[in-house]
């Protein structure tokens, strides 16, 4: 990053500090503002969704599952809304991984780690559970105190313990619920685990994701985002000076001092900051770092100080903004006494858009253009190939037919390629001689051994493409695999 | 080695370990306590693990755990609920009849799947893993066959075997002539060079044709028939066709007709259960060498 700040006025790290600190505990005070409500609804948003998308039923018909979004492990499929993914097509998660991936690069270069202040799972219910906490036990100041005090228990407060532990267990236990729907259907499932009928799986996974929601949101908190995350390291790499950093803009700032002293010091025309010292900044933020030190690796880029030190500024009647996203090269302009400039459009953010867009129409089109009906072919790989009494030459191959959509088919096999080659499926008495026929259920594969037989002469070559066709006879849908023909 | 307490290194404050390396020393930084904790933790949870379940070897057996807990009584109780899932399967392979068995798709997978697993355990040895064969080992993927190819043919060798000395075991044998004073080492030449033209294989100079032809009906028609075309009955090879389970050149025909020959195919039956036996006639004859 451009560091354009004058490096006085930033304190260095401290190298020599101990690797490992002990756990400060944050208790960061409840604001309001525009940062603060957009967090509300992204919460209110991501949640909803987790919760209650298993419930959302769509129908395939007869037989088929009706639940909108429903991962069937043990039928390999996945099931989206309209969309069926067989295990052939993982390649739709890459993609969707690639997105993802190249997704949060650009929310990167456009605002810095607002992922993790909007949006990570980990945020979401930490932000949740310090709601929960902040309710049963109040703000910042008496949790303090709260903790603090060496009084011995009273029932008060050991019932304040207990509730707050309670709602926390609560909502980490319907987190694993909610996960398990994902894997069965959701109605049945939530009978059966009520009624103890559930299988033995479905309740470690509540259980795991009971104890983990517990604890990564009830107690390692920031902990999680400062030391376990990789993700800080990574976006310090693709972060560059136009990205969108909160930032304390020092430019305003200096010299800090109370609200009286500074109207002292203006009076006198001396140079005096817009920060009063008042310390909200620190109050509220999650991971209880200071802002006003510049960027730090820390910061989760969630805008609580933003709202915070401007509720300060409109009390003391100054311009807000005093803490906002902003980046250094405005900071420097600013003092140089130039306009500041935000570019969203830059080489950096038009490659990943480009990227997003490529691979998302890429996945669009295969999707929209998809056959319901496939072939894949392996050869036979011992013996390759074998040579009959009459000195002619069969190959094996092990056909499979994939038919993908809700309805059964009839479905004709042929081979082309080597000269004169007849073809045999095991198992059927061909009607059609060299095209043998076979109904594959809907939404299921057939597995079939072919034998293609072709006598030497007029292939004399010791390795000949052999192109498969099968066709669905009724609706003439035709799908293609191409393998060898090998001489022994 | 100095006592660590009192080693403090000079320019950071801190204590040692008191450990040196070429003049590098250690400096005491001790471990997390949560850390250390987890450690302590998974030291008394591998004590409790001793004592509930098996775990020490004595000198002929072992401690038993608290429950009597075992992961071979766990094997055999998972093994017995797949037979049950498979057991109707098979009652119902067991039940059809071989022909119907290849006509019917679900039927022949499952016969494939479950030839395929015992071919490997008992036939691979000999056959190959794919039945690919090998000298003196039919290759079951091609369409010739000693003793016949067709479903029923076949299941009767993997029954009965070849000169397995089963009751009702294939027989035949091919005579030694060569050792047994039958044919002259001449006319041996002579008889190797008569059936490698019968399969139109080119023969050495100076061969006579005629006298093969002789030598070849007073001795090899009984069993090898009239023209060479085999009888599936005694196991004698065709000898007309473009497959030699010895070997088709000169020096192994002579071999061949002086030494004979008896391979050995043991008997399946009484060692796999019937419809196991089914399962693997239909599998080999789905390799592609069934007539
Ligand atoms: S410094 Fe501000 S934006 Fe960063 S984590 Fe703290 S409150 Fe959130
Ligand atoms: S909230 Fe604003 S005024 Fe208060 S200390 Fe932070 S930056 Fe300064």
């Amino acid at each position: 990053m451009n560091r354009t700040a004058n490096p006085k006025e930033l304190p260095l790290d401290d190298d020599n500090g101990p690797l490992y600190v002990a756990q400060k505990k944050v208790y960061p005070q409840s604001t309001s503002g525009t940062f603060r409500r957009i967090k509300w609804g992204l919460m209110a948003f991501c949640l909803g969704v987790y919760y209650f998308l298993p419930f959302v039923r769509w129908n395939r018909g007869l037989g088929a599952p009706s639940q909108a979004v429903l991962i069937d492990l043990p039928n390999s499929r996945f099931y989206f809304f309209f969309i069926e993914l067989w295990p052939q097509e993982v390649y739709y998660f890459t993609g969707l991984l690639i997105v993802a991936a190249v997704a949060l690069f650009l929310m990167n270069s456009v605002g810095g780690r607002i992922w993790c202040g909007y949006l990570c799972p980990q945020t979401v219910w930490t932000d949740l559970f310090y709601a929960v906490e902040r309710l049963i036990e109040g703000d910042r100041r008496e949790r303090m105190k709260k903790d603090k005090s060496s009084d011995p228990m009273k029932l008060e407060r050991i019932s304040e313990i207990v509730l707050k532990h309670s709602i926390w267990l609560l909502i980490g236990w319907w987190t694993g619920g909610a996960w398990v729907l994902y894997f069965n259907d959701a109605p049945t499932l939530v009978k059966e685990l009520v009624t103890f009928q559930a299988p033995m799986l479905a309740y470690v996974w509540i259980g795991i994701l009971t104890a983990t929601t517990y604890l990564l949101a009830g107690y390692m908190r920031e902990q999680v985002c400062t030391y376990m995350c990789p993700w800080p390291r990574i976006q310090a790499a693709l972060t560059d000076e136009w990205a969108l950093n909160v930032t304390y803009r020092y430019d305003r700032g200096e010299k800090r001092t109370s609200v009286k002293k500074a109207a002292e010091l203006r009076a006198l025309g001396q140079q005096v900051g817009d920060c009063v010292d008042c310390y909200q900044c620190v109050a509220v933020c999650p991971t209880g770092i200071d802002i006003r030190n510049g960027p730090q690796m820390e910061c989760i880029q969630c805008g609580l100080c933003i709202d915070a030190c401007d509720n300060v500024m409109t009390k003391i009647g100054r311009p807000k903004r005093l803490i906002g996203y902003d980046n250094d090269v405005n900071i420097q302009r600013r003092q140089e006494g130039k306009a500041p400039i935000y570019r969203i459009v830059r080489a950096r953010t038009v490659s990943y858009s480009a990227i997003i867009a490529a691979v998302g129409g890429i996945m669009i089109y295969t999707l929209a253009t998809r056959s319901l009906l496939d072939v894949n072919v392996l050869h036979d790989r011992n013996p390759v190939a074998v040579r009959l009494s009459d000195g002619s030459i069969r190959n094996a191959y092990t056909v499979r037919l994939l038919n993908k959509s809700g309805y059964d088919r009839v479905i004709a096999i042929d081979a082309s390629g080597p000269v004169n080659a007849t073809i045999h499926v095991i198992g059927i008495d061909s009607v059609t001689p060299d095209r043998p026929m076979i109904v594959v259920p809907r939404d299921s594969t057939s597995e079939l051994r072919l034998l293609v037989t072709a006598s030497v002469e007029g292939n004399p070559e010791k390795s000949i493409p052999v192109h498969f066709h099968v066709t669905d006879i009724g609706l003439g849908e035709v799908a293609s695999a191409t393998d060898n023909f090998v001489a022994p | 080695m100095t006592d660590h307490h009192s080693d403090i290194d000079s320019v950071t404050g801190k204590s040692t370990t008191g450990h040196e390396w070429d003049g590098i020393k250690e400096l005491n930084t001790p471990l997390p306590r949560w850390w250390v904790i987890s450690f302590y933790l998974t030291i008394v949870w591998s004590i409790g693990y001793w004592i509930v379940y098996p775990a020490w070897p004595l000198i002929s057996s072992n401690t038993t755990g608290l429950f009597g807990y075992s992961t071979r009584a766990d094997v055999a109780v998972e093994l017995a609920n797949l037979e049950k899932i498979r057991g109707a399967k098979m009652v119902a392979l067991g039940a059809a009849s071989l022909a119907d068995i290849e006509k019917d798709l679900a039927l022949l997978a499952l016969a494939r799947a479950k030839g395929k697993t015992v071919f490997g355990d008992n036939c691979a040895p000999c056959h190959g893993s794919g039945g690919a064969g090998a000298k003196g080992y039919p290759n079951l993927n091609d369409d010739d066959w000693l003793w016949g190819g067709s479903l029923d043919q076949i299941m009767q060798t993997i029954q009965f075997g070849a000169r397995s000395g089963h009751a009702k075991t294939h027989e035949g044998q091919m005579l030694a002539f060569g050792k047994d004073g039958v044919l002259k080492p001449d006319e041996i030449v002579t008889a190797a060079n008569y059936v490698r033209a019968l399969s139109g294989l080119p023969t050495r100079k100076g061969y006579d044709a005629a006298k093969g032809e002789k030598i070849f009906a007073e001795n090899c028609v009984a069993c090898h028939g009239d023209g060479g075309k085999g009888n599936p009955e005694m196991g004698a090879p065709n000898l007309t066709d473009k497959i030699w389970l010895y070997g088709s050149d000169e020096a192994t025909l002579i071999e061949t007709i002086s030494q004979g020959r008896a391979g050995v195919m043991p008997a399946w039956e009484g060692r796999l259960d019937p419809a196991t036996i089914k399962a693997m006639a239909v599998y080999v004859h789905s390799l592609g060498g069934g007539k």
